[in-house]
């Protein structure tokens, strides 16, 4: 579980996060959403500790990792998995050997068990036949694929993904989505995704943050979140027309 | 203030890459790669410039040695120590920062701006150290041995092109390159090639890792790297003589 704790951000003297308290349960698809410019990847950047909070604290079941010392947060770190917005893949590595990077670092695994973790992760996310590829002749879709076993091959107790399907078709989007619900309940991580997607939120919404300029305006599942009674939330819940619809049956 | 803001922001970033490191053994292929692709990407182009410069030294100073009173091996002795003193250490420095310095930079901002860097440090490694101090140990061991090869080439373009013009005999330019030989000149250009490829790496490195926005700051970044390496070799250039040849 993690639980952050009134955390504040500013950036030159502009407050950007607010006072921001919730708890994120393991096995769970936690989700944080809110329109653009709210704050959203910043507080997921505070949480994984890219990005200094003003004030606040984050705690990884119990443990204290804004005041923890190096040592400690390189301990936390190593459980955490992480699949960035654009993938941020290696581009001088193959696809193999993007996945393998957390091992070879962080392991003491023999070559060829690290290769079979390797072959397992990708064949989890149906890149089986791609390990030869550079990062460069593969699709969006198939990044962020790889960017998700290259998060799980080590076996995280936390996942974090900042806007997983950004830049996708629908099609594709889901596809991401099942991905991270499947994994989060096969290997029962804590995951925390970023969206401003309504069919992410209406897919895998197991727990849900509402940011509002800065500041946390809602917190339910997604069977609340159409009757929240959030006038900020029902206008970014229903700027979808699918869900506009939806509303008025 | 910003200046002094910059330069003490630059020795933090010098003091991250060695606090916190992963082990030597991490380091070692990384090492390698660095020195491949900073040595043998190199070698063309240093061969290729010091070489002229070699020739067109000879072929100037010929040019500037009108009186008949001065011996002709005396060319060969000015090119030497032209190219022992600042051609081959200093004006190579020049040109290893434009290609590897903003290859460095260049890299280093790019990764920082797809959040490369960024999964590198989520994952618990020390970024700075993982990602830098590599460049940085390739960049100390290979540029002195580009210096070598410079040097040599550029005393081969003074023998050739002497030969082929008829400017200096064979044996005259042998003559001269031997003629009052101080080996210091020697240890002198190796401490300078250090000092420059550490300058180099370093400078460019921190540039482009602390690259912010997108594709037009990666190009400033590199700009920047490149520019601060230059004066800061040229400022080098004039302490260490004044240092070590005054």
């Amino acid at each position: 579980m993690i639980k952050i704790k009134d955390i504040a951000k500013s950036f030159d003297g502009k407050m950007v996060l607010e006072g921001i308290s919730g708890e994120f349960e393991k096995g769970k698809c936690n989700l944080i959403i809110g329109s653009s410019g709210t704050g959203k990847s910043v507080l997921l950047k505070c949480i994984v500790g890219l990005t200094p909070v003003n004030a606040g604290s984050v705690y990884y079941d119990m443990r204290n990792f804004t005041d923890a010392d190096h040592d400690m947060k390189a301990e936390i770190r190593r459980e955490i998995g992480m699949l960035f917005q654009g993938g941020a893949l290696f581009d001088s590595k193959t696809v193999e050997k993007n996945v393998m990077f957390p091992l070879d670092i962080l392991t003491k695994m023999k070559p060829e068990e690290k290769k079979e973790r390797v072959a397992f992760c990708l064949k989890r996310v149906g890149l089986e036949n791609a390990g030869k590829k550079m990062p460069s002749e593969i699709s969006g879709g198939m990044k962020k694929r790889v960017g998700i076993a290259r998060a799980i091959v080590n076996n995280p107790a936390y996942l974090f993904c900042d806007e997983p399907n950004s830049g996708l078709d629908p099609q594709t989007s889901i596809l991401i989505d099942e991905l991270i619900q499947d994994i989060t309940y096969e290997f029962n991580t804590t995951t925390l995704v970023v969206t401003h997607d309504m069919n992410s939120v209406m897919g895998m919404g197991d727990n849900i943050m509402y940011l509002y300029k800065g500041h946390k305006l809602w917190e339910g599942g997604k069977e609340d979140i159409t009757h929240s009674g959030v006038k900020e939330l029902d206008d970014f819940v229903f700027a979808n027309k699918v869900m506009s619809k939806m509303r008025g049956k | 203030m910003i200046f002094f803001d910059k330069i003490g922001r630059y020795f933090i970033f010098l003091r991250l890459l060695f606090t916190n490191r992963e082990s030597f053994k991490t380091y070692y292929h990384l090492v390698l790669e660095e020195c491949v692709s900073i040595g043998l990407g190199s070698l063309f182009l240093v061969v290729l410039v010091s070489t002229f410069i070699g020739a067109v030294s000879t072929v100037q100073t010929a040019y500037n040695l009108v009186s008949p009173l001065i011996p002709r091996y005396v060319i060969a002795q000015v090119v030497r120590e032209m190219t022992v003193l600042e051609l081959a250490p200093t004006i190579m420095a020049l040109i290893y920062a434009g290609k590897v310095g903003s290859s460095m930079a260049g890299g280093l901002g790019t990764m920082r701006i797809t959040e490369q860097i960024d999964a590198v440090e989520v994952m618990g490694i020390n970024s700075v150290s993982y990602l830098v101090l590599p460049k940085i140990i390739a960049s100390v061991i290979m540029y002195p041995l580009l210096v070598i090869v410079a040097g040599f080439c550029s005393l081969f373009g003074g023998y050739l092109i002497g030969a082929a013009t008829g400017i200096i005999t064979p044996p005259e330019f042998i003559y001269g390159v031997r003629f009052i030989f101080n080996d210091f000149t020697i240890i002198f250009a190796l401490i300078k090639s250090f000092v420059f490829a550490f300058l180099v790496s370093s400078i460019c490195s921190y540039k482009g890792f602390y690259t912010k926005g997108g594709a037009l700051e990666v190009g400033i970044a590199t700009t920047q790297g490149v520019t601060n390496s230059v004066i800061a070799i040229l400022i080098a250039d004039y302490l260490l003589a004044q240092l070590l040849l005054a």
